[in-house]
């Protein structure tokens, strides 16, 4: 037996995840149509006036991505948890560390990339100018991966538990606030003809700061809950 | 002396310790709210831009000093948990998470009660009092977290975790929202400029360490219930109960 | 340190919650011997497999695998040892085939497709390994969870209730791969309601009361 290099396994994690999701297409659509439906519950909730929902849009458009992730969070470990999978992940000889990156980087694939892709549309819906829509697009592009790690911490802390995707998110959402004012503040000031060099700069802290830390952390999440 | 220290770490005996500390630190609690009050609501004069309702800050500052103290010290005492394997600890951060969420609630309600007379408003988004509000859902989420787990190990470790992981947000929370708050130009609850009267800062202290003393005291006498509940199984609880 | 193949236990305690499951438990194993864990419902014996596997800490005590402490062997001692719990650990998605290959894949054990396939014929699911898995019968479920055990080199093997919705042929399978690893200086510890028995090899027993 050997150990596989650390790319090899987080490949193969990856790849796994992938094909899984793949025969199972409803779950990542449904996940891209909740975020769809909360962005345009705002204007049904705050009224169609133009103006107003152009400086509301990027706040709107990352609260529904936090949400959206949020939703999607227990599906992280929950199936591997059930079937018994992840036990076997859990005593392989394999860096557990690694296996949780690759684990969240096919999470990030499946419910945070849609997104991004996806937010110009929903940009435009609400008339946001085309400058907003791509500094909304790298924001996001930055931020949906620490809400997948952020979160995968929080999966792995609730996993079994009644309550499932509650219980999470009331853990999770406090932390992912910085994530939210940066990412939304790089819209606001873009908006404002400011520029949003300084939001990037600390959003990408944040993805780093993540990066570094959460898989362990994660994977520290996981041996506790699963004694 | 340190093979005290061990001895008092095993619940049992701690159960006992704590049941004598508590008085001490109880009733100079009481007296030192006492004084505080009187000072703060009967001697210090009145301020000159926001009159009376200013007294509020007595409550509010002491309030909002020991919500986040007490946060790190739950960190610590989990972290301590975690890494020594010790049950007490794990139990001292259980007890002080409703002391610490209550404070935190306290600081949230007297910002309002502030806030009101001042700007006409039950709640402003000031950075602080929204720092506040995080802190608080901090709380919640371990003490959520805590009452989902059935088994007593697992809650220990995974709340003791979280609860480590929010102490090190807190600073990066607290500046995200000062910078949001700075963006958008809101309001700020300041004391006025002026330096504060001698009177004022005397009560705020005493208040301080009134509430400090007073979380002590609780916190001990929760653990013990909770040691209590916890080891209903072994022979001296059972002795106790007699 | 001994290079034979042993797991030792030496006044091991397990506790579910606050509440001692058994304590003072003390045996070795080594190569060649099968050994049945017996007990009531509820007595343990699910937790004293996990905590040889190195998934709980004992309250108590110690499990050595070749003298030295499994939590200080940790991925060395898990790549000698293969574990099959209650749950099949097979994903409904992915066929038998793409299940025992990635399986194994993940434990460091690269599975040639025609390997695979000879694996999955001897566990007699012939003309069922390209089949999602998900439509077929708990037993030939159980059939798939079980071929991982012949994939690898695992020493010890490590079977909570092995047999669970096997029918007659594929106990009598079992048994005799059962055998085979024995002969092949492996060890086997498991629980079982099923009478399970390897012609020749008397079985330890180990009660948890």
């Amino acid at each position: 037996m050997n150990r596989l290099s650390l790319i090899s396994l987080l490949w193969l994690v990856i790849r796994r995840d992938l094909l899984l999701a793949m025969r199972r297409r409803a779950d990542v659509l449904t996940t891209l149509i909740f975020f769809v439906m909360v962005v345009s519950l705002f204007p049904l909730g705050v009224g169609p006036e133009a103006e107003m929902l152009r400086k509301m849009a990027g706040g709107v458009l990352w609260v529904a991505a936090l949400l959206s992730s949020m939703l999607s969070l227990p599906r992280m470990f929950a199936a591997d948890h059930l079937d018994g999978t992840l036990e076997q992940m859990m005593l392989a000889p394999q860096s557990l560390t690694v296996m949780v990156l690759g684990k969240i980087t096919a999470h990030w694939m499946l419910s945070g990339l849609p997104l991004v892709l996806i937010a110009p549309v929903l940009g435009l819906q609400f008339d946001m100018p085309v400058a907003a829509i791509l500094t909304l697009m790298l924001a996001l592009l930055l931020g949906t991966p620490v809400l997948s790690m952020i979160g995968a911490v929080g999966a792995a802390l609730t996993l079994g538990l009644r309550g499932g995707g509650v219980l999470v998110s009331l853990l999770v959402l406090p932390l992912t606030i910085p994530v939210l004012i940066f990412g939304a503040g790089a819209v606001e000031a873009v908006n404002s003809g400011l520029d949003a060099v300084s939001n990037f700069a600390l959003l990408g802290a944040f993805l780093l700061f993540a990066l570094v830390f959460t898989p362990f952390v994660a994977a520290q999440a996981l041996r506790i809950s699963m004694e | 002396m340190a093979i005290n220290w061990f001895k008092y770490s095993a619940p049992s005996t701690f159960y006992g310790l704590a049941g004598k500390l508590i008085p001490w630190f109880a009733w100079p609690a009481a007296i030192l709210f006492g004084i505080g009050f009187y000072i703060g609501f009967f001697v210090a004069p009145t301020d000159a831009v926001q009159s009376e309702a200013y007294r509020i800050i007595f409550i509010h500052v002491p309030a909002s000093i020991l919500s986040m103290f007490i946060y790190l010290i739950m960190a610590g005492y989990a972290a301590l948990g975690l890494i020594f394997k010790t049950r007490l600890s794990a139990m001292m951060a259980s007890a002080l998470a409703p002391t610490g969420a209550l404070f935190a609630f306290i600081s949230l309600w007297t910002g309002a009660l502030w806030g009101k007379p001042m700007w006409g408003a039950w709640w402003v988004w000031d950075a602080r009092l929204t720092s506040e509000l995080i802190l608080l859902f901090l709380y919640l989420g371990f003490i959520a977290l805590q009452a989902s787990i059935e088994d007593p190990r697992r809650a220990d470790r995974a709340s003791a975790l979280l609860a480590i992981i929010g102490s090190v947000n807190v600073p990066i929370i607290y500046y995200s929202v000062q910078w949001w708050n700075t963006l958008h130009q809101g309001s700020t609850i300041k004391f006025s400029g002026t330096s504060m009267h001698v009177a004022m800062q005397q009560s705020m202290f005493i208040m301080l360490v009134a509430c400090w003393l007073y979380a002590i005291a609780i916190a001990l006498a929760r653990v013990r219930s909770i040691i209590l509940e916890r080891e209903s199984n072994t022979q001296w609880v059972k002795e106790v109960r007699e | 340190m001994q290079s034979e193949p042993i797991l030792e236990v030496s006044d091991l305690a397990c506790e579910r919650g606050e509440h001692r499951l058994f304590e003072g438990l003390n045996f070795a194993i080594s190569s060649g011997e099968l050994m049945r864990v017996q007990g009531e419902n509820g007595k343990g014996k699910t937790t004293l497999l996990r905590t040889l596997c190195g998934f709980v800490q004992p309250a108590q005590g110690s499990v050595r695998w070749q003298g030295r402490d499994i939590h200080e062997w940790d991925d060395q001692f898990h790549s000698q040892m293969c574990y099959l719990g209650h749950a099949n650990a097979i994903k409904d998605e992915l066929s038998a085939l793409e299940n025992l290959r990635i399986g194994a894949g993940l434990a460091g054990i690269g599975v040639s497709e025609s390997t695979a396939l000879e694996v999955l014929r001897r566990m007699g699911l012939r003309r069922k390994e390209h089949l999602p898995v998900r439509v077929l019968s708990q037993g030939q479920r159980r059939r798939v969870a079980l071929s991982r055990l012949l994939v690898g080199e695992a020493k010890l093997w490590i079977l909570d209730e092995p047999l669970t919705a096997l029918d007659v042929g594929a106990v009598t399978l079992m048994q005799e791969l059962i055998g085979e690893h024995l002969s092949d200086r492996g060890m086997v510890i498991f629980t079982t309601h099923q009478p399970l028995q390897v012609t020749g090899v008397e079985t330890r027993h180990l009660v948890l009361a």
